[in-house]
């Protein structure tokens, strides 16, 4: 993707400037970005970002596919928090047909949401470890990582893309073993966190390599839309949790955590926070669990158990409906955001009535604040480039659809 | 939003606006206001500026193509943080020629969003920073969100909307 005003102008050799490449494969960007740097002896001058090297088309496939289709779609945004997409596009289209979502579903959503939350922040944080030269906190939480997923194959039998729930509910309660998982990730992670701060968070090495590397004040960063852990970090209290609950978080006690200067360490340490709270709404999501029926009755969204496909004929018909997708969808626009583990995840959708959506819009947060990179780390030098990028937790996945 | 804020709302538009407004919607108890372009950049400048409303974020910016009417439309999606209102602004383009000025005089942000939209739905955003492609190659001569280019082998009937009754 050559363009002219990447190269070095005749005034950028006089000035001595060098052009160096960083990407799009690189051990440290996790994630294929390139950066085009241009450098003045070890200090960034200007940054040119070229994204959409794993661009997959996903609005565009949304719009020839039925509902239920689109949910492995959301998997391969955050790839690292997949069942929190998958969620939020759940919820998209249970405001669209009006579903009612039993309390217990609602529960049930936000423990696994908030898992998926842990999963993400553990990976970030400890990726900027990796990347500040610590590999002992990322390989030793990883195995935390493990007990998550082996969660989620539990409850939905997938591990990274997870396609987790079904429009209305979940395909089946959470089984014995899975609560069993869970009870174990509860008693086991927190300790483990809590050495991994240990050895991490008040240590001198890490402490000034992270602090001051790509802040961002509270303005630029409402200014360029940032949300979610970036945002808290600059100073501002926005999380969609709060502000507009969905899936009765407003039932939950838990704090917000925000930082002050929105540079590494900040964004390190409200990820950090937010963990424990996403544990302790966890156990308030087990203490306070309802009882009731695992799915909301909506028969034309959600597919009726194999053994009623059968053996009834409502349950054959629905099934077919669904199948070949044939449901009837009111026709209307509907937006739905969720917290998505870097930030405000929303689903724009519009439906004319059709068998699939009209239009859907993808307000991917990883898009949105990554083009306020090159702002971010003008002046500083690579490595700490490098950290910003991993602490600014952008997944290549989401940042190009 | 309860109808009272959206009432609020729609009146702090209409004070020095009113004119521009072509019709307000409530899909889904979400206030949409669509617009006539001429004043796009003054309006959302001015309810990011407004004392009481205070839209200072933008939550997305997306195109929608209408192939019926033969326009293509712009969603700006606001959010005011200080008060927690939430607003919908549509404009609508002619299809052939779509023009419209920069936001990215307001919001720094809107700059990637401008160049998807761009990129997607062929809308040229005047004074624009820098308007390039962002997600497909640049080689590449469509727009491809627009309807007129289909994803999959149009010659195919077997899933054609007939087949299932409509």
């Amino acid at each position: 993707m050559a363009s002219t005003d990447i190269l070095n102008t005749p005034s950028d050799v006089e000035k001595g400037y060098s052009t160096l490449n960083l990407g799009p494969t690189h051990p440290a960007t996790h994630g294929i970005f390139q950066n085009v740097l241009t450098m003045d002896g070890e200090v960034i001058v200007k940054s040119e970002p070229t994204i959409g090297y794993i661009h997959r088309a996903f609005e565009k496939l949304a719009e020839r596919r039925p509902f239920y289709q689109i949910t492995p779609i959301t998997d391969r945004m955050n790839y690292c928090s997949s069942p929190i997409n998958n969620i939020g596009w759940h919820m998209t289209v249970e405001k669209l047909i009006g579903a009612d979502i039993p309390k217990r579903v609602q529960y049930l959503r936000v423990i696994i949401m908030e898992l998926a939350r842990i999963s993400d922040h553990l990976i970030c944080n400890t990726v900027i470890g990796v990347d500040t030269g610590a590999l002992t906190g990322f390989v030793y939480l990883f195995q935390f990582r493990e007990l998550i997923y082996e969660i989620y194959e539990e409850i939905c039998g997938a591990r990274l893309t997870t396609n987790i729930g079904r429009i209305g509910g979940f395909e089946r309660d959470f089984s014995p073993k899975a609560w069993a998982k869970i009870d174990k990730f509860l008693k086991e992670y927190p300790d483990a966190l809590k050495e991994f701060e240990k050895l991490v968070m008040r240590n001198r090495i890490f402490m000034d390599r992270t602090i001051g590397a790509g802040p961002i004040s509270a303005e630029r960063a409402l200014s360029y839309s940032f949300s979610g852990p970036n945002l808290r970090a600059a100073g501002v209290d926005y999380d969609v949790r709060v502000m507009n609950p969905y899936s009765s978080y407003e039932d939950f006690d838990f704090i917000v955590p925000v930082g002050t200067n929105g540079d590494t360490y900040d964004r390190f340490m409200v990820r950090q926070e937010e963990m424990w709270q996403s544990l302790s709404i966890i156990r308030q999501a087990i203490e306070k669990l309802p009882e009731g029926p695992h799915h909301a009755e909506v028969p034309e969204f959600y597919l009726p158990p194999k053994q009623e496909v059968y053996n009834n004929m409502e349950a054959l018909i629905y099934h077919f409906k669904i199948v070949m997708g044939e449901t009837d969808v009111p026709k209307g626009e509907v937006y739905h955001c969720v917290e998505g583990g870097n930030g405000e995840l929303g689903f724009y959708l519009i439906s004319d009535g059709g068998r699939t959506p009209f239009r859907l819009h993808l307000r991917r947060p990883c898009f949105i604040y990554y083009q306020a990179y090159p702002e971010m780390i003008q002046g500083t030098n690579i490595s700490d480039a490098i950290l910003t990028m991993s602490s600014m937790n952008v997944i290549a996945g989401e940042l190009d659809a | 939003m309860d109808s009272t804020i959206q009432e609020k709302i729609i009146s702090i538009i209409k004070e020095k606006f009113e004119g521009d407004i072509l019709s307000i919607e409530t899909p889904y108890n979400f206030l949409t206001i669509n617009l006539k372009q001429d004043n796009i950049i003054e309006i959302i400048r001015y309810l990011y500026n407004h004392p009481e409303a205070k839209f200072q974020y933008l939550t997305t910016v997306c195109g929608i193509h209408y192939p019926d009417v033969k326009q293509i439309a712009i969603m700006y999606q606001l959010h005011s943080l200080t008060n927690n209102w939430r607003v919908r602004l549509k404009i609508y383009l002619p299809e052939e020629n779509p023009v419209v000025p920069t936001l990215t005089t307001v919001f720094a942000g809107a700059n990637w969003m401008e160049r998807e939209t761009y990129d997607f739905f062929g809308v040229k955003f005047t004074g624009h920073p820098d308007l390039r492609r962002i997600l497909n190659v640049e080689d590449m001569i469509i727009h491809p969100l627009r309807k007129e280019y289909p994803l999959e082998d149009q010659t195919r009937e077997d899933k054609k909307d007939f087949m299932f009754g409509r």
